[in-house]
């Protein structure tokens, strides 16, 4: 699958889910639909959990670069 | 002219009026500042109020559609500077000022300076909703910009975990106040844009005076907002600040957490919406493949087999056979009934035939015994007729004594003694022979014997 943002991908999978629903697709179509559908279930949740928990600060160097370094903010 | 005057004598209203007329004509507009006292705000959304000094009062009134104008409430103790009319009201013979327009003495100089940037950005479409991007629906990194202290930075991160566990924040820590603030802001907006590491921008801080807030009505930070490709959402100080900033930034929240709340959509809330359609999928398809199943069943159940078919075109054939039976059993029966029904009726009708047979043989019977009738008669009456006729034989007469007398020659019979003359032979018939003898004599006339 190329990549696609989130926000893409739900609305496609909400798509396949209304398609389905309606219930005019001939099994084949069903069925490639229900495949699609997984997939961007997968895809969406594989998103969602990707991020991992991480909070970063920019420091500024001295020389205008900057660098990112674990922000603590507890 | 001065005596005519001393005698004229006015009614109050046209005192009042030329008064009115006075101190309008000379007073059109007046700039005018004191402070505020009495203030009243009826109903009517009018305000009316006192403006004083030291030395002098005046009543005061700002109707509701100039109050709309203010920034700022009305409030007792205000010092303020405003532009008026002076007016003079009839019914109560007292003048007051109408005031166009009020702002409060002192923080005219800042409040005037945020005025003219807003409308010069404005005018130069930085504000123009065209320009505004749209944020991301979830976004992957979010920079924070804000001060690395403080309680603005604490309620970004505290709402963003909240909402989505797992997310990633990057914190730009800047100063928010003070000469280096504006700098460091531009700096951070640019580099951010130039990582393209995040894909939204928190720009926040926490509330403070409209001094504390500079920063964000600058000119060059509403211009590094309006650059940057990277869409900003502003949370800047409290619900009622609205800085540069805001106007410009592509989203403005109220407050910094408002910021965190709109960036971030709920983690649960996403993994329930997708689990549910995870689930409408799975049931979509079991119903689905459910319901082919049936179809392809049912299908089954009526797909024929030859035998079937063949049983099928015997039972009709049966049928058939039967129905043919049956209508000839049933034109059968008809007829016998209708035969048997005409018989009767002939039978019915036969009496009268016999009858009439009956009267032929009585005609025949009456024919006959008429006719023997009549044949015996007739008979009969020749038989007596033959009778008489053997009593009318001469002969017969004869042999009863009478005889014929007949001349000769002639041998006619003689009935009158005329036909003969004395003397002429005459025969005598008898019964047994004849006598010839002369007539001696002849008598006439008829004697009887």
């Amino acid at each position: 699958m190329a990549k696609i943002t989130f926000e893409t991908a739900l609305k496609q999978l909400e798509a396949i889910v209304k398609e389905m629903e309606s219930g005019d697709l001939t099994l084949e179509q069903a069925v490639k639909k229900y495949e699609t559908g997984v997939e961007k279930v997968r895809y969406c949740m594989q998103i969602l959990d990707s991020t991992e928990k991480k909070i970063t600060q920019l420091t500024r160097d001295l020389d205008g670069s900057v660098t990112e370094i674990p922000f603590d903010h507890e | 002219m001065a005596g005519h005057k001393t005698n004229h004598i006015y009614s109050v209203s046209h005192l009042t009026r030329e008064i009115k007329t006075l101190l309008e004509e000379r007073f059109p507009f007046v700039w005018i500042t004191g402070e505020i006292s009495n203030y009243a705000a009826p109903a009517s959304g009018h305000s009316y109020f006192s403006l004083k000094d030291a030395g002098a009062v005046i009543n005061c009134v700002m109707f509701k559609n100039q109050k709309r104008a203010l920034k700022f409430s009305l409030e007792n103790g205000l010092k303020i500077m405003g532009l008026a009319r002076l007016t003079l009201y009839e019914p109560r013979g007292n003048y007051q000022l109408i005031f166009e327009h009020i702002a409060p003495e002192g923080a005219g100089a800042l409040q005037k300076a945020f005025e003219q940037l807003k409308k010069k950005l404005d005018d130069e479409g930085l504000f123009d909703p065209v320009h505004k991007h749209p944020l991301p629906y979830l976004p992957q990194k979010i920079s924070v910009i804000t001060s690395g202290t403080g309680a603005a930075v604490r309620d970004i991160i505290h709402i963003a975990l909240r909402r989505f566990p797992g997310c990633c924040l990057q914190i730009f820590p800047v100063a928010v106040q003070g000469d280096e603030a504006q700098e460091e802001i531009v700096y951070a907006i640019n580099k951010v844009n130039y990582l393209q590491q995040a894909d939204v921008i928190i720009l926040a801080r926490g509330g403070g005076s409209l001094e504390d807030l500079a920063a964000f009505n600058s000119e060059p930070v509403a211009r590094a907002v309006f650059a940057s490709q990277i869409p900003v959402i502003t949370g800047i100080g409290h619900e009622t600040d609205i800085t540069i900033a805001d106007f410009v930034a592509d989203v403005r929240a109220p407050t910094p957490s408002a910021a965190a709340e709109l960036v971030l959509p709920e983690k649960n809330r996403l993994v329930r919406h997708i689990t549910d359609m995870q689930l409408s999928l799975s049931l979509g398809m079991t119903q689905k493949l459910g319901f082919l199943h049936q179809k392809v069943d049912d299908l089954h159940s009526r797909l024929k087999s030859p035998a079937q078919i063949m049983a099928n075109f015997k039972q009709t054939l049966e049928t058939c056979f039967f129905r043919m039976q049956h209508a000839l059993n049933r034109r059968i029966f008809h007829g016998r009934d209708k035969l048997s029904w005409i018989s009767q009726a002939l039978f019915r009708a036969a009496p009268k035939v016999r009858g009439q047979q009956q009267q032929v043989d009585d005609l025949q019977k009456k024919l006959f015994s008429a006719t023997k009738a009549r044949l015996d008669w007739r008979t009969n009456q020749i038989r007596q007729a033959a009778a008489s006729l053997g009593a009318l034989n001469p002969a017969s007469v004869l042999d009863r004594g009478y005889s014929i007398t007949r001349t000769i020659p002639g041998k006619k019979v003689i009935l009158d003694a005329e036909q003969v003359a004395v003397q002429d032979p005459v025969e005598i018939i008898l019964s047994k022979g004849r006598i010839l003898t002369r007539v001696e004599r002849k008598i006439d006339g008829k004697d009887h014997i």
